[in-house]
């Protein structure tokens, strides 16, 4: 049988770049491991956004080229970058200074479960995944805004936009914003429930519902 | 007095006892004290608690000394890219006390600004705040997390004139300038020694006070977990 391929919600570059478009000038910005890394393609020329790294630096550059390679060069993925002009560092103290104490304009994080009111699960399995949390739970803690980008269900097709997390939280009520490859959901504040802003291409209000348990308003 | 010692085993004489807690510097690979923790694998000193953000990898920085079952626990945010860690986590082996990056900073940090302890909102409602006290400030929900102590620390730093006044470079200053100030006792291993008066006095990053001994760690081969690049733009 012959199966029509459809051209139908966003690829991993295309969150990417929604996600960027929440970008304003002048914002210090912390990106997450993953697609939340993608971001830094997308920052709309002419505007300036700096990046900060939360093992010590502000300021990202790319990544190096080959022969510029330096180990005491990397980011918090643990992957060689180079500096920019307007670089500095410091201590990780320094660090989740700035971040604990609100300096950071916004984080862009992966997502294993978001609960319909805004908490985070992002950081362990019981049992399966035990790499622990980095600093995921310093940023959603401190940083303005919070924006999650993740597929929106599993590899086994369960929806990850829930009720109520079931793995251990990152964050309690700190999600601002959700983008998956089939839509972006936001709410103006804490206590509001999340709207639905918009759908990606192709998708429909009830292939959104079906695959969504957590309540939004559309 | 005299704080440059021959090598990290003359620098370590003394100050290493069974249950000990130790913290450690670095991040990733980056900025570890490799000589110290080669020296520390060697001496046999067990049944450690070590505070260190990572614990190395498989056989590389802290991984050493899990290898070889001298670490009893570990106080860190992120141990991914571990099989041996992972192994003895899962067989209960190895105790883990999770600490949010920032967190485990903060108390490296206030430890050693004679801090025991303070509120935080970074993990309120997970299981990072289980058994701790919470307190409200306007209205919101803060949790105390203690200062570290440590009985010593182990550094990495890039220059140090020999008064112990030392700079570090780059992202490799990550943990190891919290760290060195937590411990009662911190040696300090880098990787040039420069007369005293050859450090700019304004660009000291950790201030002698905080350096009790310190060795010429180098030559160092410093590893790269995951190295990235990007191609030249064609001429």
């Amino acid at each position: 049988m012959a199966t029509q391929v459809e051209a139908k919600g966003w690829d991993r570059n295309q969150m990417a770049a929604r996600a960027a478009k929440e970008l304003k000038d002048g914002y210090y910005v912390n990106l997450g491991i993953g697609i939340p890394t993608l971001v830094a393609n997308n920052i709309p020329a002419g505007m300036t956004v700096t990046l900060q790294s939360e093992n010590g630096m502000l300021g990202i550059g790319p990544f190096p080229y080959d022969d510029q390679v330096d180990p005491d060069l990397i980011n918090a993925g643990k992957q060689t970058i180079s500096e920019l002009p307007n670089t500095s560092y410091f201590s990780s103290a320094d660090s989740f200074a700035m971040i604990r104490g609100g300096h950071i304009d916004l984080a862009v994080l992966g997502g294993m479960e978001v609960s319909q009111t805004g908490d985070l699960a992002n950081w362990m399995v019981p049992g399966k995944m035990i790499k622990g949390m980095g600093g995921a739970m310093d940023l959603v803690a401190g940083v303005k805004k919070i924006i999650v980008v993740m597929e929106h269900t599993s590899k086994n097709g369960d929806p990850k936009f829930i009720p109520e997390c079931t793995l251990p939280l990152t964050g309690k009520n700190v999600i601002d914003m959700i983008i998956t490859d089939l839509a972006v959901f936001q709410r103006p504040d804490h206590d509001s429930p999340f709207r639905l802003l918009e759908k990606a291409p192709g998708v429909t209000s009830e292939e959104l519902r079906a695959k969504t348990t957590a309540h939004y308003v559309e | 007095m005299q704080k440059i010692y021959p090598n990290a085993e003359a620098a370590l004489e003394g100050l290493l006892f069974d249950g000990m807690l130790i913290a450690a510097g670095g991040f990733g690979l980056c900025g570890i004290p490799e000589r110290l923790i080669d020296a520390i694998q060697a001496s046999g000193v067990k049944d450690l608690t070590i505070a260190s953000n990572n614990a190395g990898i498989d056989n590389e920085g802290l991984g050493k000394l899990l290898r070889t079952r001298q670490v009893k626990k570990m106080i860190a945010s992120y141990v991914g890219e571990n099989k041996e860690f992972e192994r003895q986590y899962l067989a209960g082996e190895l105790e883990v006390e999770f600490t949010p990056q920032g967190t485990l900073a903060e108390r490296m940090r206030a430890g050693g600004a004679g801090i025991p302890g303070f509120y935080t909102k970074t993990g309120v409602g997970t299981q990072v705040a289980e058994g701790k006290e919470v307190k409200i400030f306007d209205d919101e929900d803060f949790i105390l997390e203690r200062g570290i102590r440590a009985d010593l620390a182990i550094i990495k730093g890039w220059k140090a004139d020999e008064s112990g006044n030392l700079v570090f470079r780059k992202t490799a200053r990550n943990f190891n300038q919290p760290a060195a100030t937590c411990g009662k006792v911190c040696v300090a291993e880098v990787e040039e020694i420069v007369p005293v008066g050859s450090l700019d006095p304004d660009s000291i990053h950790l201030p002698s006070i905080y350096v009790k001994r310190l060795i010429l760690g180098a030559p160092y081969d410093k590893k790269i977990e995951f190295r990235t690049v990007r191609e030249r733009e064609a001429a």
